[in-house]
């Protein structure tokens, strides 16, 4: 076995258990307001661009048609063409487009229907907006937000269910945020948006529809997240699960079922790619002794991989009882096939499985 | 079965009904459809390329600095004419000399700018400083007449603490915020799209933004992308293509087959113009007239300057392997920009041999004390490679460069440290 520490998942048998998966477990707070991830991103788009008129959103369909996801929805009918741009269906145009108005002073949030497409403009990304700080010398920044749904949707197979996040981690000069829920997604994008430094906010398009409990002050338009920094979203102290988007969602409903076992899991919200929030992860390593990473993203140089490394390179390393292990998407592109999609990701079920092998309980 | 019939029966009596009395009362004389502006034609036959004739190019002077035509002479004062020959001529002293530096070993990669000064040089004088210039890599001459000194060039090929790039990019990739001239980005055609985000911008500012591009860019999906989106974003940009014959070996007949990038203009709803790029009048001319409508309409312009490219595709290219040494030298015996200007500015009275002589002497003498203080100012200091990645130093890479002071620290008897800034 190549990857002796990797779980990739494709685990026919427990497939058809899993048919209720997309219950969604919302822990409801008393009293607290519910929100959409969709209309989280709306909110944080909406108060941005009245905060500072030189925020502008470009993109296809981006305005009269509220966007492909609708998250752009009552924009362009508040803020005008001037704001909200409609442009043709040329990704590596518009990118560019938006890398030069950032170059020249203006506050780009540029939107891809999905990042699959964003491939097209993957030059501009990396060559031009993460590149040109330091190619300039510090002379010329570039405050531009590349946003869009990322990773597995449903049924739409291998170009549109790919995950992004380690091509754009991967890069200097980005930063990259993955949020989870509607808090995250509110107040990661608006620090993206407020950012000097050109950021990549992954979304999910399965979590848009969802709605999650805001607090007050994730109502407030003040509301910033600090991008770089993960979060605990249950704590625990036998393993710790770290996870990013969708996966987060995966990781606490195994541990709630892990609970019911007298398993008490950490779940860690990554939030942020670029930079991963390494002290966080390996506090918690030092408290529970046992990692798993997992990830909707292929397991070749992923998250996990980096996540591994660095507890590696620490300190942390030597409070492991157990190698730490990588739970990520099959090692092929999506299937079509609604079984064969279910049975690629790692779902619930195989989270506890890790778990249970980790910490080698029947 | 019974219903089925009786309602296509009624929907043959609404759609005749409905068609008859649409003819009679409105006739339509042309196509409706939201995708067309034109008329109907019942005659089945292609639209040749041969039918269409090919956008004229546009000059002022013939081969030998003569003006064809008084009313095209621009009214450009003398100072100014001047200055535009002393650049087209320093430009090429200079690269005959960073050419030579590169062949040498003292930097690693040069790009000379023979058979085109006129297009940088009259562009430039067209302009003004506060439009933005997007560069490709091959507009030396438009930073040399927007005030980049001798000095500047050199220290930036050099990459030492007076570079303005700190030493991050390599040669010939200039870039001065002052001078409004983006950092030249290495991918090819990547400015044309920023260019078009620039002008939005701008728009409604009376500044216009150029971009330079070449005709091998212009196969890239990028210069599409750019064209289309300048045209339905109405945006104040002057694409400015120097169609020089050679995409480093690959020559213009396998590059595209219609009517070159001018050609392409008029189809994406642009306004275009060709000009003689080896006469620096008539690309004045271009300019001028291409940012007056830029600015006044909100809308793009294309020029395709035709021309010749006299040297290398940089010193990275040897162009004998693929066209012959007659054909370089005709181009830079018949026809060269600075030549034919040279007689222009003879007839006029403001040239002769002697202030010939005096300006190569001169400027062979600035650009070798440039070279020779460029050569020996230290390199920026080294900590300067952990900067400008984010605006605001991140801690991952505030740990790398501490670990590497501790390092130094330790052994610095190892590094040539003495070179670098303190």
């Amino acid at each position: 076995m190549a990857s002796k520490g990797t779980l990739t998942v494709l685990n026919l048998a427990g497939a058809g258990k899993l048919l209720s998966r997309r219950a969604f477990s919302t822990t409801r707070l008393v009293g607290a307001k519910q929100m959409t991830v969709r209309d989280a991103l709306n909110s944080a788009l909406d108060e941005e661009m009245s905060r500072d008129e030189k925020v502008f959103i470009l993109g296809e369909e981006v305005a009269q048609y509220d966007g492909a996801y609708k998250v752009t929805r009552g924009l362009w009918k508040k803020y005008g063409d001037k704001r909200v741009i409609d442009t043709p269906i040329t990704e590596m145009g518009f990118a560019g487009i938006a890398t030069g108005a950032a170059m020249s002073g203006l506050r780009p949030v540029c939107e891809f229907m999905t990042f699959n497409f964003a491939m097209q403009a993957i030059d501009q990304i990396i060559n031009s907006a993460a590149k040109t700080f330091y190619m300039s010398a510090g002379r010329v920044n570039v405050p531009i937000v590349f946003r869009g749904p990322n990773g597995a949707a449903s049924g739409v197979a291998a170009q549109h269910s790919q995950c992004y996040g380690s091509w754009y981690a991967h890069c200097p000069g980005l930063k990259v945020v993955s949020p989870y829920n509607s808090e995250d997604a509110k107040g990661l994008l608006k620090a993206a948006i407020r950012d000097p430094d050109p950021v990549v906010c992954l979304e999910n398009e399965l979590m848009y529809g969802v709605q999650y409990p805001m607090s007050d002050e994730a109502l407030s338009s003040d509301f910033v997240l600090p991008i770089g920094k993960a979060k605990i979203e249950r704590p625990g102290k036998h393993v710790t699960l770290v996870a990013h988007s969708k996966a987060v969602e995966t990781c606490l409903e195994a541990a709630k079922e892990l609970a019911g076992k007298g398993i008490e899991a950490e779940v860690i919200n990554l939030r942020s790619l670029r930079p991963i929030d390494t002290d966080t992860i390996n506090k918690s390593v030092v408290k529970t002794n046992h990692l798993i990473s997992v990830e909707q993203g292929w397991p070749s140089c992923g998250i996990g991989s980096e996540i591994l490394a660095r507890l590696m390179e620490s300190e942390a390393f030597y409070h492991l009882d157990q190698p730490a292990l990588r739970l990520t998407g099959c090692d092929v592109p999506m299937p079509y096939t609604q079984s064969l999609e279910t049975a690629a990701l790692p779902r619930p079920v195989d989270v506890v499985d890790a778990v249970k092998r980790l910490l080698k309980v029947k | 079965m019974a219903f089925k019939t009786s309602l296509s029966c009624a929907c043959n009596v609404f759609f005749r009904h409905f068609s008859r009395t649409t003819l009679k009362s409105s006739p339509i004389t042309q196509p409706k459809f939201p995708g067309a502006k034109t008329s109907w034609t019942e005659k089945l036959q292609f639209t040749e390329p041969s039918q269409y004739t090919p956008i004229p190019v546009y000059r002022v002077m013939d081969r030998t600095g003569n003006i064809l035509d008084a009313t095209q002479e621009p009214q450009i004062k003398d100072e100014i004419l001047l200055k535009m020959y002393k650049d087209m001529s320093v430009l090429n002293v200079m690269d005959k000399i960073l050419y030579e530096s590169q062949r040498q070993g003292r930097i690693s990669f040069y790009m000379t700018n023979y058979g085109e000064e006129a297009t940088h040089i009259g562009s430039a004088a067209a302009l003004t400083l506060d439009d933005l210039v997007y560069g490709q890599y091959r507009e030396a001459g438009v930073l040399m007449y927007r005030g980049f000194s001798l000095q500047d060039f050199v220290d930036q090929c050099y990459g030492n603490s007076d570079d303005k790039g700190r030493g991050k990019q390599m040669p010939v990739h200039y870039g001065s915020k002052d001078l409004n001239f983006v950092t030249i980005s290495s991918p090819l055609t990547t400015q044309m799209p920023q260019a078009v985000g620039s002008a939005f911008a701008l728009k409604g500012t009376n500044k216009v933004v150029v971009c330079y591009f070449g005709d091998g860019s212009a196969s890239e999906g990028d210069a599409h992308a750019a064209l289309n989106f300048s045209a339905t974003l109405e945006c104040p940009v002057i694409f400015f293509c120097r169609n020089n014959g050679y995409a480093i070996s690959t020559p213009v007949n396998e590059q595209y087959r219609g009517d070159g990038i001018a050609g392409k203009g008029v189809s994406y709803g642009i306004n275009t113009l060709r000009v003689d790029g080896n006469d620096v009048l008539a690309v004045y001319n271009v300019t001028k007239l291409a940012k007056e409508y830029a600015v006044k309409e909100n809308k793009p312009v294309l020029i395709e300057a035709m021309t010749y490219r006299v040297g290398d595709h940089s010193t990275s290219d040897d162009s004998s392997a693929y066209r012959s040494p007659k054909e370089v030298a005709d181009w830079a015996t018949n026809d060269y920009p600075t030549k034919k200007f040279r007689y222009y500015l003879e007839s006029k009275g403001l040239w002769n041999g002697d202030k010939e002589k005096q300006l190569l002497e001169q400027t062979k003498k600035d650009v070798m004390s440039a070279f020779s203080v460029g050569e020996k100012k230290l390199k920026p200091k080294w900590t300067e490679m952990y900067e400008d990645v984010y605006k605001f130093l991140p801690a991952h890479i505030r740990k790398q460069r501490d670990s590497m002071v501790e390092h130094l620290k330790k052994y610095k008897e190892h590094y040539p440290i003495d070179s670098f800034q303190k």
